[in-house]
């Protein structure tokens, strides 16, 4: 079973302790295209689910991160700022955007697992 | 008609290929309430004889600077501009082209903007320039809202010396988009303003125009200093761009936006526009600009090139969250100030802004000696505001009687503010001979 | 015969080994010239202009002299001539070819209109000279204000916005003064705004602090009229539609659109971007329209100038004109014209302009263009303009609608808009598509705009085009699908192969902005 989680936004949050990184998903940076640019939140920001927590751009779009859970901020990818082709090259994993400081794990209830988010990407094509 | 090369025949064989048969046929969706069969009631096509005849009438009745001895400034100024600028800005290929949104076949659009970005940064002493405003007072307006953009505040102070028609601009977008704004009471030359005390932790910008709508020059390093040691911005308004080849440019004196107006090179006067708003700013700030920007690349074989970029500030991709609405810009205007820049150079910008600088002073000095006459400033670029002993609308107009357009009254954009009332705000540049400053000088003696 | 011409020229076509496609040693191909940036070709020393060093002046400016090096490069007249003409010569223009960019209105530019506005008398006058001697300008713009009036049939108008996305700013700004003036600027925070809108509206509104509500479109490419009256209420300010659309269709309902919108005490701004295909056949006064900005630069035909200057005049209707931005003309019962410039001047006349919108009075180059462009056609000239520029997209549509994939059915408006189902499977795409028409000698058409359908193409080809033009063009079109259905794809994904430029890298440009030329780096001394 996978502790990683995923919403109908294209956000996915894998939980360790009480520590949440969060990222977009492969799907997600496919569809954006070559990522030119990322805006992260200041360390220290409450986020409620569903806050932008992040920008990301292509050359032609430009995207809101929501954040699928509420919590602090503890962490951002500095890497991906400084490099935000690190976003394309491994999107679920080094291309991750915030850290966060869990408030509510039931949150994490209502979003989806990794077979219910493949079939919700499936049908979308 | 002279302009539609369809003929009555293309006509119709076009309708029968579409399958209707009249052209009514394809408006056949506009309800029958707005349906209009006859033509509307205005008079029907002329030709080109006509067309000159009528407008040519029309511009007789307007007296051009160049026919007489000419002195008006504030925010639009009158200088020699060389033959092949006009020659070359008429070229099809640069009049007749769209915004360059497909950079394989616009490269000349796209390299011209990216040297008038280049040279307005090095004239503003700033890091970064975009393509183009309207305008200096509709790029400061811009310049405010991207101030509340960077510092997340909602504050501006304008200096009471900022052309008052700017201050309009900027007053009317805050208002309408909800900001706080202080506009400091009239600054005349001489007397200090003291903007610092009015910056406090809620303060996003200050703005300082230099030279002032009166003409005088200011040193920002102190304003600076006191606008960032609040966290807030120093916005530098410079409509008289030709002064920064003789005068210390904003971005050497600490102000992180610089807005200018571009009209002095390359633009005639043209009754108010089109003009050319210049835009720079720090590199830090970049993405808060508005406006497009042209950048560096290179092509699919590796030979350098140009595209617009980080286009995804701009309001065809973000929409609702824009940095700004602006789409047509000053594309042309930006061609002439950058071929008239060229052909200045380094040298002949300098000189150019030193013979408009000596112009002004030996006006300055002539109309001082004229009874009852007092020059306000104490350091002025190529304008400068005078007191008269009678109010100046009467000397104004008195002066055009005479054949002399000797200025601006201040009391034209400033109505109803009484110290301004016999204040004359003066402009001389190289157009200005020494026959037309004698002209200026015993005029004035004759209408005082 | 023998010996014939040994001397001379030879006069058949050589073979080359090369079949023309070398690497020449300056980069040029022919006329196709390569040119460094200015600042490659400074040469200290030179000047494009002479001008003698004044003397005997007093300096004034203090303190604040400039020290040092700017950086301008030091370039001759010829040199600077030759660098614009051979930057001019990797631009492709109206003048050249058709030019079908939808939305965009890019028509023949007539040049006695650049003539008029060079006239001294309009040219050479400044903004604040004393009115009275510039009494022929304020009859231009009065005379420009009424023949916009009457081919709108709208009461009031403004000159003074910049371009098409200012006068949407001026036109909302009237509408939220008079909401204020009526006590409701509170309660009304809401835009209504159609999906296939050009992003300045939605970009509008939220300057203007407005929650910009999205209106989706129906089948047929119009407003979805039940899903818009379900959004409307007593919180809606303002409606925002381009009419003709953005799909290149003329809004059927749209008479049921404002009476529903001033039912609700809303008001209705039309984005006059496509007016171009109305003009002289219909007023939009007569469509219950309260706002309107016109787009001089493209139904009146300044010229476009590689990304302007344009010129964005609003119409109001009888609700919203007295909010009407300063300054405004109007003409004395003497037959003189007085511009109004001040609040006080205005309320004396018993109006109560909003604001200003910009220094000066507005873009009085386009002012004159634009009238000459309008006495020239006159009003049989104009209305034949719309019904052209009409025949012309439907003849393109029909045309191509057994080639390309329409979105909906027709007739259409000045443009026709197509999408990329007809691409399904072809490994082609509407960018590549596009690319390729370059190659064939043709600006693209607008991609991938509006919104609404998937790979969009719109094209507008303007009543400017002769029927051989269009006709050429439609064959061009046909022989591009054709081969992009029969696998021809290295015809598109490389595209433009014979453009002055290949596709260019926007990721490396967006990833690390050069955005302006830096002086090379002095070489490393040698530690």
């Amino acid at each position: 079973m996978s502790d990683i989680r995923f919403t109908d936004q294209h956000e996915w949050v894998r939980v360790d302790a009480d520590i949440a990184t969060i990222g977009i998903t492969d799907y997600a940076q496919e569809q954006l295209g070559d990522v030119v640019f990322v805006e992260l939140p200041e360390v220290g920001k409450e986020l409620a689910a569903g806050d932008e927590a992040a920008v990301v751009e292509s050359v032609k779009a430009a995207s809101e991160v929501y954040s699928p859970v509420s919590g602090e901020v503890v962490d951002v990818n500095g890497e991906i700022e400084a490099t935000p082709a690190g976003v394309n090259e491994d999107a679920m994993g080094d291309g991750w955007f915030v850290k966060l400081r869990l408030t509510d794990p039931s949150e994490l209830d209502k979003l989806m697992d990794e077979a219910a988010y493949a079939e919700f990407v499936a049908s979308l094509e | 008609m002279r302009y539609l090369p369809l003929t009555e025949t293309d006509r119709r064989e076009m309708l029968g290929v579409i399958g209707v048969k009249s052209v009514d046929d394809l408006f056949r969706d506009v309800p029958e309430s707005a349906w209009r069969d006859g033509l509307v009631d205005l008079p029907r096509r002329k030709g080109e004889l006509e067309v000159e005849r009528i407008l040519g009438r029309m511009a007789g009745k307007n007296v051009a600077a160049g026919s007489v001895p000419f002195f008006v400034g504030a925010g639009a100024y009158r200088h020699h501009v060389p033959a092949s600028v006009d020659h070359l800005i008429q070229r099809s290929e640069f009049l007749t082209s769209y915004t360059p949104y497909q950079p394989e076949i616009t490269q000349g659009t796209l390299q011209y903007l990216f040297e008038f970005q280049t040279m307005v940064a090095m004239i503003t002493g700033m890091d970064v320039a975009n393509a183009s405003m309207y305008d200096g007072s509709t790029g400061c307006g811009e310049a405010v809202l991207m101030a509340h953009r960077v510092t997340k505040r909602r504050k501006a102070v304008l200096s009471g010396s900022l052309h008052p028609q700017y201050a309009e601009v900027v007053k009317n977008l805050s208002d309408f988009a909800d900001y706080e704004l202080e506009i400091m009471p009239p600054a005349l030359p001489g007397k200090a303003e003291d903007i610092a005390s009015r910056i406090c932790d809620k303060t996003s910008c200050v703005v300082i125009q230099t030279p002032d709508f009166f003409g005088e020059l200011h040193d920002l390093r102190a304003i600076a200093e006191a606008a960032h040691a609040k966290g807030a911005l120093l916005i530098a308004v410079v409509p008289e761009i030709l002064s920064l080849g003789a005068v210390t440019p904003p971005g050497e004196m600490g102000a992180d936006i610089v807005v200018g107006e571009g009209q002095s090179i390359g633009n005639g006067l043209n009754f108010g526009g089109p003009y050319v708003g210049l835009f720079a700013t720090r590199e830090k700030y970049v993405r808060q600009m508005p406006g497009r920007l042209c950048g560096e690349t290179v092509d699919a074989d590796g030979n350098r090139g140009f595209v617009l970029t980080l286009s995804t500030r701009e309001q065809h991709i973000r929409r609702e969250k824009a940095t700004s609405n602006i789409c047509t810009n000053s594309g042309l205007c930006c061609l002439a100030f950058t071929i008239h820049m060229s052909l200045l150079g380094e040298e002949g910008y300098k000189r150019l802004a030193r013979i408009n600088h000596a112009a002004a002073s030996n006006l300055a000095d002539r109309l001082a000696k004229v009874p009852g006459v007092e020059i306000l400033n104490r350091n002025f670029f190529n304008e400068f505001t005078l007191r008269t002993p009678k109010p100046a609308v009467e000397v104004v107009d008195a002066l055009a009687d005479k054949g002399v357009i000797g200025g601006v009254r201040a009391s034209r954009l400033l109505p109803g503010v009484k110290e301004v009332e016999d204040l004359l705000i003066v402009a001389s540049t190289e157009i200005n001979t020494e026959e037309d400053r004698a002209a200026y000088e015993a005029a004035l003696r004759e209408v005082l | 015969m023998s010996g014939m011409n040994r001397q001379g020229r030879p006069t058949s076509i050589a073979n080359t080994a090369h079949g023309g496609t070398h690497n020449t040693f300056t980069g040029n191909k022919a006329l196709e010239l390569e040119e460094a940036l200015l600042f490659e070709i400074d040469n200290p020393g030179a000047c494009g202009v002479d001008l003698d060093e004044p003397e005997g002046y007093t300096s004034r400016l203090g303190n604040l002299a400039r020290q040092g090096r700017i950086g301008l490069p030091s370039v001759s007249e010829p040199e600077v001539v030759r660098h614009f003409v051979r930057l001019s010569s990797k631009n492709y223009s109206i003048d050249a070819g058709l030019y079908p960019l939808g939305s965009c209105t890019m028509k023949h530019n007539p040049r006695l209109n650049e003539k008029m506005a060079r006239l001294p008398g309009f040219g050479d006058v400044h903004p604040l000279q004393p009115q009275k001697t510039v009494q022929g300008a304020l009859e231009l713009m009065y005379e420009l204000g009424h023949w916009l009036k009457e081919l709108t049939g709208m009461p009031g108008v403004t000159l003074s916005p910049k371009a098409g996305a200012h006068g949407e700013l001026c036109g909302m700004m009237a509408i939220r003064a008079a909401l204020i003036a009526r006590g409701e600027d509170e309660s009304r925070s809401r835009v209504l705004v159609p999906e296939s809108a050009h992003g300045t509206n939605p970009a509008t509104a939220a300057l203007l602090g407005y929650k910009v509500d999205a209106i989706p479109a129906n089948a047929e490419g119009r407003v979805d009229l039940e899903a818009f009256k379900a959004k409307l209420g007593p919180d809606v300010a303002a409606i925002m539609l381009t009419n003709p659309n953005t799909c290149g269709l003329f809004e059927r309902d749209i008479v049921e659109i404002a009476r529903a919108v001033h039912e609700a005490g809303a008001y209705f701004y039309c984005d006059g971007a496509n007016f171009n295909a109305i003009v002289g056949r219909v007023r939009p006064g007569d469509l219950g329209i309260d706002a309107m900005h016109i787009n001089l630069h493209k139904t009146f035909s300044t010229p476009h100038g590689g990304g302007g200057p344009g010129a964005g005049p609003v119409v109001f209707s009888e609700a919203l004109a007295p909010f009407a931005p300063l300054p405004y003309v109007v003409k004395e019962k003497d037959g003189s014209f007085r511009l109004v410039e001040s609040e006080a001047d205005a309320k004396a006349d018993g109006t109560t302009p909003f604001g200003r919108m910009t220094a000066f009075h507005g873009q009085m180059g386009m002012f004159t263009r634009a009238l000459s462009y309008m006495l020239s056609h006159g009003s049989d000239g104009l209305r034949q303009v719309a019904e052209d520029s009409v025949l012309n997209a439907n003849y393109v549509l029909a045309s191509l609608k057994d080639d390309l994939s329409p979105s909906f059915e027709g007739p259409c408006m000045h443009e026709a808009l197509f999408d990329d189902r007809f691409l399904k499977g072809t490994g082609v795409e509407t960018l590549d598509f596009a690319k390729a028409m370059i190659d064939e000698g043709y600006h693209p058409m607008t991609m991938y705009f509006p919104l609404v359908v998937h790979g969009a193409l719109l094209i507008e080809p303007t009543e400017t085009e002769s029927k051989q033009s269009v006709d050429l063009f439609i064959a061009t079109l046909k022989d591009l699908a054709r081969a992009a259905k029969s696998n021809d794809k290295a015809r598109f994904t490389g595209a433009p192969h014979m453009a002055p430029r290949r596709r260019l890298d926007e990721t490396a440009a967006a990833r690390k902005p050069v955005l302006k030329w830096s002086p090379p780096a002095p070489a490393q001394a040698a530690e």
